[in-house]
């Protein structure tokens, strides 16, 4: 009775005709969204690993917080990505500095156990380099042609990448150099530029800073997963001093953190969920934070090495697979938009439809 | 009428779905084109950081002619892109003659004792390889050459290229000349061949692949501390090229160097750090030193006295003093495990000679120290205008590492008599003045001959924040004024070029030379001022070149086999020989703003005007009602119940 008019019948046919098509030409990316598999689609998605580590405090008495980059360093080259595909970015030099009563050395604990600088160590961005602009041209891959490969992160839409940014920070900001700050809602934009040019196929984003959390707050891009050492309004404590050297050697979260993770092997399947328990309020003072909504997968799923790692699973098979139909890439993760022209189609719908219900004359007053 | 209607809209809804379709259809095709220009790099070479491993054994030293397919010119993306694995140009071995090795390794370490108790020890890694960078064709089989120089030279088209980084200052008084003279931070100066069209976009192109390569910030060289010296770094291999116009010199006296320069330059090694000398090269003991130097030097040299063939060197040099209460703990007792932490085992199997020389001129008898384990060998070599005699350790005999298969020599010293000769020529300079807007630079030069003068060339490249009046240079020798018989000077622009000044300047026998100058400290703008301020802005260190009269004669025939150290500096005359001293680098305060001031001046701005002007408008606007007590609970909602019934309230 509402459609009476054939007017309106045709375009309500037209609409449906127009649904179908749609559907039958994007149903696979509509389909994965209708029915929430999505994590089945993304669950054995990377192929490669990457890092970007960054150091942002300068002078002596911020000797922890090179000590902390340089940790997180020292776990990931040891589970397996290479020196080529981490872009270290250390604002000082701690190791060399006269001020080092043990030159060409960085210790984490004290009682120098650990020497986190070690032997082998590239450090790409040193100095008066790292700058917000150098940082957030490295992660937007927008650099000037004469830069070196090894200071580029040449990352592809099947990368996972590792962000671990530490120094001083406050409630939005973070603090480089002493000079210049970067703003989470910069960070957030930085990380949608590279979602929109692919840059990513999951990150995960550790800061450790005081009230870290809110560097995470404004982030909007998918596949994001972000921690951090501390709330809005909390600071991050510093683990202990060395006397000899005489500064604080770590921060609290990034201490536990390499404890964590010098339980991890290559091969062994903790999960990020683990992650998130790591120092607790009690050994923090702190509360450590995290985020992930923005995820697609399931934090349990997620394994360690997929982000500090550079594991891949290698299967031998013996049988022959020919390859003679060319493999069809499907689009990925597409937001969801209504086929052209169908808004306008059903608004003129909905306008017959009250017209008609309201009488025609009101029509014509529009026309 | 209606039928009218709905025939049309049929008509207009094939019309538009039709249309749709279309527009959908070309939606997914530019969907997967995009996809497809977002292709992975070729993630097979890394040779923007060298990492280079270690060639197997040398038992393949035998060269496999590869088909030349096509020998057309690469069109190439970038020196650090991967390689093409097509045609290599042939390094075919001559079949009818006896098969000659196209590439060479050497390795060797020279210790000196030094009379104040310290030790020097240079490392020199020397690999020679007869081949043509500058063809159209790509080389690309490189063997112990390393690949990412190799790259470097050719897509540069760099004739020489050198480049150091040094940590602490060479104390030429108290520790004589060294081998390789460096200056502290950085210091790259680079001859290009005379094809080259853009010298300056080359040189920028250059420091940045350079600074990927040795991970230091060699990109901060621009034009605002590169300059053309126009006499005093004159080719140190082969070439009769002397327009100054394809050279370029600039250091970076702030750079540090650390464990992350050393890694880089170590992997450039052909057996890297895993066997021969690079193994002693631990960095927690090489950086705990009074002095530490690495550098990287390539030339073209000739093969033989005709100089028919023309070969690229590469010569990779370490120097380092270690000092007598840093690493000996006060004891006059050196070794080799006391100097690296380690000791030898083998030689580099890719070395056709590795080395150990140990100079013990001073000590002909054994009476100031002694060495052991003691060598049979002995070797005289003439260096620094001065001969010198060293106990040598052949590390590819198998006979010098014992029973125990490895090598720690110990130096213990019995008695401290004796002193050093002097150096001929010696360099200081220092700022003078007070205040934050002029002073005045000195440089003092002495010679220490007791006859003979010599002429100088003094080079000072001083940055453009520090205006230099040149009318008020000075050159003094004992009192009275001496007049350089060369001056070339460049004018520094703000922001663009820094001051260039050469002289050449006669030194007397035994005298002091000053030469100063005054200058105007330049308030720069507040987005130029480092994040750092207060510790001040370096000026790199003055270079003072020259050939100083020699006590023995030297040796001008380059091609003879003698030991690396004495061959570095090319011999034209046998009465003379060369030198560089480089001078301290000097930091000076800028006038420097407080860049707290605007947070401060708002802050107490904004407290009080607010205190002020909120106070005064509250006395003037504020009045004061009477205001009943808030009832009970009770009370309230019975009020809320007689305003809905429209009764005035309790």
């Amino acid at each position: 009775m509402i459609l009476s008019t054939t007017l309106e019948f045709c375009i309500f046919i037209y609409l449906l005709i127009f649904s179908f098509s749609y559907f039958t030409l994007h149903s696979c990316c509509l389909l994965y969204l209708c029915f929430d598999n999505a994590g089945q689609f993304f669950s054995s998605g990377h192929t490669n690993n990457w890092a970007v580590l960054v150091c942002t405090s300068r002078f002596w008495f911020n000797y922890r917080h090179v000590a902390n980059t340089l940790s997180v360093y020292r776990s990931v080259k040891r589970l397996g990505i290479p020196d080529s595909h981490i872009v270290l970015m250390l604002a000082d030099d701690m190791a060399c500095n006269h001020r080092n009563p043990k030159p060409a050395t960085v210790f984490s604990h004290k009682n120098m156990e650990l020497n986190v600088y070690g032997d082998d160590v590239e450090v790409d961005y040193r100095g008066y380099e790292v700058t917000v602009e150098n940082f957030l041209r490295v992660l937007t891959g927008r650099l000037p042609p004469s830069t070196p490969r090894s200071k580029r992160l040449l990352s592809d839409d099947r990368s996972n990448i590792l962000i671990y940014l530490t120094g001083h920070g406050g409630n939005g900001f973070l603090k480089f150099q002493d000079s210049e700050e970067i703003s989470n809602v910069e960070l957030a934009d930085a990380f949608e530029q590279m979602w929109q040019k692919r840059r990513y196929n999951e990150l995960l984003f550790i800061i450790d800073t005081c009230q870290g959390a809110s560097m995470y707050e404004r982030f909007y891009s998918p596949n994001l997963m972000a921690l951090a050492s501390s709330q809005v309004g909390e600071d991050s404590l510093s683990h202990q001093p060395d006397l000899a050297i005489g500064v604080h050697l770590m921060d609290r979260y990034t201490f536990y953190l390499l404890e964590f993770l010098e339980d991890i092997h290559p091969a062994s399947k903790t999960n990020m969920n683990d992650l998130f328990k790591v120092c607790p309020k009690s050994q923090c003072v702190s509360t450590p934070g995290h985020r992930t909504d923005l995820f697609l997968r399931d934090p349990g799923s997620v394994l360690i090495t997929d982000f500090f790692g550079s594991v891949r699973k290698v299967e031998i098979t013996m049988e022959t697979i020919n390859l003679t139909d060319p493999i069809k890439q499907k689009p990925k993760q597409k937001d969801w938009h209504p086929p052209d022209g169908f808004i306008l189609g059903l608004w003129t719908l909905i306008l017959l439809v009250f017209f008609k219900l309201y009488g025609m004359k009101h029509l014509k007053h529009i026309f | 009428m209606a039928a009218h209607r709905c025939s049309n809209c049929a008509a207009l809804l094939i019309l538009c779905s039709l249309s749709v379709f279309i527009v959908v259809d070309s939606q997914e095709t530019t969907l997967n084109g995009g996809h497809h220009a977002t292709t992975v790099h070729n993630p097979q070479t890394t040779t923007g950081t060298a990492e280079q491993t270690a060639e197997p054994a040398v038992e393949e030293r035998r060269w496999e002619a590869t088909a030349v397919e096509e020998a057309t010119p690469d069109d190439d993306d970038d020196a650090a892109a991967s390689d093409k694995q097509d045609t290599s140009a042939p390094e075919t071995v001559d079949p009818s003659s006896v098969p000659q090795p196209k590439d060479d390794f050497q390795e060797e370490l020279v210790i000196r004792p030094l009379h104040s108790g310290d030790i020097y020890a240079s490392f020199q890694f020397r690999t020679v390889w007869e081949t043509d960078f500058m063809r159209g064709n790509k080389v690309s089989h490189y063997r112990l050459f390393p690949k990412s120089l190799g790259q470097v030279i050719s897509k540069f088209s760099v004739r020489e290229l050198h480049i150091s980084f040094t940590q602490g200052y060479w104390r030429t008084m108290q520790w004589g000349q060294p081998f390789q003279p460096s200056p502290p931070g950085a210091e790259l100066w680079v001859w290009f061949q005379d094809s080259v069209t853009d010298v300056d976009g080359t040189w920028k192109e250059l420091t940045n692949v350079l600074s990927g390569i040795f991970c230091a910030s060699l990109n901060f060289i621009d034009s605002t501390n590169t300059v053309q010296p126009s006499a005093s770094f004159k080719p140190l291999g082969i070439g009769n090229e002397t327009d100054h116009r394809f050279l370029r010199y600039a250091t970076l006296p702030r750079e540090i160097v650390c464990t992350e320069n050393l890694t880089p330059w170590k992997k450039l090694l052909p057996c890297g750090s895993k066997a021969g000398l690079a193994v002693l090269l631990k960095s927690e003991k090489l950086f705990h030193s009074s002095f530490h130097s690495q550098a990287v030097h390539i030339r073209p040299v000739c093969q033989d006295w005709q100089c028919k063939t023309t070969s690229w060197e590469l010569r990779q040099t370490l120097n380092v003093v270690f000092d007598l209460h840093n690493s000996a703990q006060g004891k006059r007792e050196w070794s080799l495990f006391k100097m690296f932490s380690r000791t030898l085992t083998e030689a580099c199997p890719l070395a056709s000679s590795s080395k150990i020389y140990i100079d013990i001129t001073d000590n002909p008898q054994g009476e100031q120290f002694e060495v052991s384990p003691a060598t049979p060998l002995l070797s005289q070599a003439v260096v620094l205008g001065d001969r010198r005699t060293f106990s040598v350790y052949d590390l590819t005999q198998q006979i010098t590492f014992g029973t125990v298969r490895s090598l720690n020599l110990l130096i213990r010293w019995k008695s401290s008599e004796g002193d050093m000769l002097r150096p001929l020529l010696h360099a200081e300079r220092y700022v003078a003045g007070y205040g934050l807007q002029t002073g005045e630079i000195h440089t003092l030069m002495y010679n220490n001959h007791p006859y003979r003068s010599f002429p100088v060339l003094l080079l000072d490249s001083v940055p453009w924040y520090l205006r230099l009046y040149i009318h008020t240079l000075t050159v003094t020798s004992k009192g009275k004024d001496n007049k350089p018989s060369y001056i070339h000077y460049q004018p520094s622009k703000d922001r663009l070029r820094p001051h260039l000044l050469e002289m050449l300047v006669q030194l007397p026998p035994n005298s002091v030379t000053e030469v100063t100058v005054q200058f105007e400290r330049a308030l720069l703008k507040w987005t130029e001022y480092t994040p750092d301020p207060n510790h001040g802005f370096y000026v790199g260190s003055s270079v003072i070149s020259s050939l100083v009269p020699s006590i023995v004669a030297m040796d001008t025939n380059s091609t003879r086999e003698r030991p690396l150290f004495s061959s570095f500096f090319p011999c034209k005359e046998e009465s003379s020989y060369f030198v560089r001293v480089y001078t301290e680098p000097l930091l000076v305060n800028l006038p420097t703003p407080d860049f707290s001031m605007p947070y401060n001046v708002i802050c107490l701005t904004c407290t009080v005007v607010a205190v002020g002007y909120g106070s005064l408008y509250n006395l003037l606007t504020r009045s004061f009602q009477i205001e009943e007590p808030s009832p009970g609970l009770a009370k309230r909602i019975a009020n809320i119940i007689r305003k809905m019934r429209g009764v005035p309230p309790l």
